[in-house]
């Protein structure tokens, strides 16, 4: 079956002052129908930008999609205007923003916001789409879901705007929902009860979702598969459970060391580790594995040739020469 | 909202007499008085004229002048103009009309250019179009208007014979006559201080909807797929336009003041000329009542700009 979603070699680049700003480079993700896909990574990886280059939301210019394919049901998207866009925004795929208070307009009512997307995408009457948001308002919790249409984002909190975010992305009921970092400006009780109403709403529409995240935590409670990023590249893809009890990558193993972890005892207790360095500048990248710098494995060919993403495991696929090597001696 | 634009009026008389004392001392303060002429005329008596400012008090001490002065503008009396002859109510009354006529539509002039083109600019930045707006805005606020009020004068009026430059309150006609040629006479005023207002306000307009294009609400409604026309003119413009009505309200005094010079290139009968008129020739009731229908007028717009404010703005209450 084809996936409902496939990008295919996307480079999306900025151009700055210094140069060309190379944030995606060749990144290829493919999300089916109905299925729960984390895309992780640190800040500055490329996440949002290859999330933002699906509907085509990165300012442009100084952006640029130079090259690949957006298929969504086996139409590429990369080619068509915004304007043909927009009646595949919020209508197919949803989207949920990491910022909850900035992302809500400030000056219209949270009802009006949600209840317009419906208006344009369903052709509903203004009553009929305030009356549609006000049940999309009671399916995400929100208390005195009638009454509270007619409030402003400001007389919201962030967990609540948060959960007006979602009830916005999911009303025209889309194939398609890319959350990007949706719980990272919450506080930790509010993030558990956001990531559990996602997977309600997952549950109830059965779309897919597109989860970006940071927290590798957030990951294991929600992923069925995981594409790990770096750099603006792919580095490791495969389903949450080998992801976890078997990462190939180094980037991969180190993220994974980083999590705290409450289950071992005091005596096993070690230092928490972190992967040292930071992520490179994007801008004239030096040639070959863009994490070699690093990596405590790096080698000779990781500074000369990029790696390529190969399936080292049925459904598991990663960027690393050093699988190689180790194969090629065993 | 009735509430607090009763108490926002409440709060105004204070400071309007707050600014006609500082008016009225000034005035004092200043060298002549209406009778200064009597003093040099040789036809009437030194006598007669000390009688004369006796009777008006002009020798009383500066306070029991004010209140005299406040005391009969409380009542409606604003004084007697002794060089027009006439009540200064009928006269103000008079020129206001012809200067709101010409001001108001400067600044509609002003806000139909400035907000489409800056609005337009800002969509997209560094474009031809942003480009030459910008070019046009910079070269329209550098020149004064009493600068391009003589070259309008000089290429439409002398050179092409288009448009009349002197201004005149009684037109010798009728009907759909009368209108067209109260029209015509407008333009070149309507055109120099709308134009120049145009050119700050197009800047200020593009400034703020870059600032507002770029924030997250903005791709919020990109991503609903609302299109161009609608996510620029409903999310982006809506808040856009808060500050721009700000710089338009805080700008009326210095529109006031621009009017004045203005109204003496095209010669407009307005308040602004009168102002000028009887301040060259020592007609201190008038001088104080134009001065203080100005600050009226100014504490007026900011009131406006407030209740602006709370429409556009949800987050400002009315409290």
């Amino acid at each position: 079956m084809a996936p409902l979603l496939e990008i295919k070699g996307l480079k999306t680049h900025f151009s700055t002052d210094d140069g060309m700003l190379q944030a995606v480079d060749g990144v290829d993700i493919a999300i089916n129908k109905g299925e729960t896909l984390c895309v992780v990574g640190e800040s500055g990886c490329g996440k949002t930008v290859t999330a933002m280059s699906i509907l085509k939301l990165i300012a442009m210019p100084p952006g640029r999609i130079v090259q690949g394919q957006i298929l969504f049901e086996g139409r590429d998207l990369v080619p068509l205007t915004s304007h043909e866009l927009d009646d595949i925004r919020a209508k197919d795929i949803g989207f949920i923003f990491q910022e909850p208070m900035t992302s809500l307009n400030p000056v219209l009512t949270v009802g009006e916001q949600v209840a317009e997307s419906l208006r344009r995408h369903e052709g509903l009457s203004k009553k009929d789409a305030l009356a549609r948001t006000v049940e999309m308002f009671k399916l995400v919790q929100i208390p005195n879901a009638a009454g509270r249409v007619h409030d402003y984002p400001h007389q919201f909190s962030g967990g609540m705007r948060q959960r007006v975010m979602i009830a916005m992305a999911l009303a025209c009921k889309p194939k398609l929902v890319i959350a990007d970092e949706p719980t990272t400006a919450l506080d930790v009780t509010i993030q558990a009860q956001i990531l559990d109403l996602l997977q309600d709403m997952k549950d109830r529409f059965g779309m897919a979702v597109m989860l970006i995240t940071h927290a590798m935590g957030v990951v294991a409670e929600t992923a069925q598969r995981v594409v790990v990023m770096y750099a603006g590249k792919v580095v490791e893809e495969a389903d949450v459970d080998s992801l976890f009890e078997n990462p190939r990558h180094p980037y991969t193993q180190g993220l994974i060391r980083s999590i705290p972890r409450i289950d071992l005892d005091s005596a096993n207790k070690t230092r928490l580790e972190a992967i040292g360095g930071s992520v490179p500048i994007l801008i004239n990248p030096a040639p070959g594995c863009r994490f070699a710098p690093r990596c405590r494995y790096a080698f000779d060919r990781c500074a000369a040739e990029e790696p390529l993403l190969r399936e080292v495991a049925p459904g598991h696929r990663m960027a690393c020469h050093l699988g190689e090597k180790q194969e090629a001696v065993a | 909202m009735s509430q607090y634009v009763l108490r926002r009026l409440l709060i105004a008389v204070p400071s309007l007499l707050g600014i006609s004392l500082v008016l009225y001392i000034v005035l004092a303060l200043a060298p002549g008085d209406p009778f200064s002429e009597l003093a040099t005329n040789p036809n009437v008596p030194p006598e007669v004229a000390a009688a004369l400012r006796a009777k008006f008090g002009l020798d009383d001490p500066i306070y029991l002048r004010y209140l005299h002065w406040l005391a009969a503008m409380v009542q409606g009396d604003w004084g007697f103009s002794f060089v027009s002859r006439m009540n200064v109510d009928t006269l103000i009354l008079q020129r206001l009309p012809t200067t709101l006529y010409v001001i108001g539509s400067a600044q509609i002039l002003a806000l139909l250019i400035a907000i489409p083109v800056g609005v337009y600019a800002a969509t997209r930045p560094y474009s031809i179009f942003d480009q030459i707006a910008n070019t046009f805005a910079f070269i329209g606020f550098s020149l004064p208007t009493f600068f391009t009020g003589l070259l309008f004068i000089l290429v439409f009026s002398i050179t092409l014979d288009w448009l009349p430059f002197v201004y005149s309150s009684d037109i010798k006609a009728t009907g759909i006559r009368w209108l067209f040629e109260q029209i015509r006479q407008a333009i070149m005023p309507v055109m120099v201080l709308g134009l120049f207002q145009a050119a700050s306000m197009t800047r200020f307009v593009r400034s703020a909807m870059l600032d507002v294009i770029r924030l997250d609400y903005v791709t919020t409604a990109r991503a609903k797929g609302l299109g161009q026309p609608r996510v620029i003119v409903k999310h982006a413009m809506r808040n856009a336009m808060i500050p721009v009505v700000t710089l338009v309200a805080l700008q009326m005094p210095a529109v006031f003041g621009g009017a004045i010079v203005t109204e003496q290139i095209f010669r407009i009968p307005g308040i602004g000329s009168l102002l000028i008129s009887s301040i060259l020739s020592n007609d201190t009731p008038v001088v104080m009542a134009v001065t203080f229908v100005f600050a009226c007028l100014v504490v007026l717009f900011n009131l406006i700009a407030d209740i602006l404010y709370g429409w556009l703005d949800p987050r400002i209450s009315f409290r």
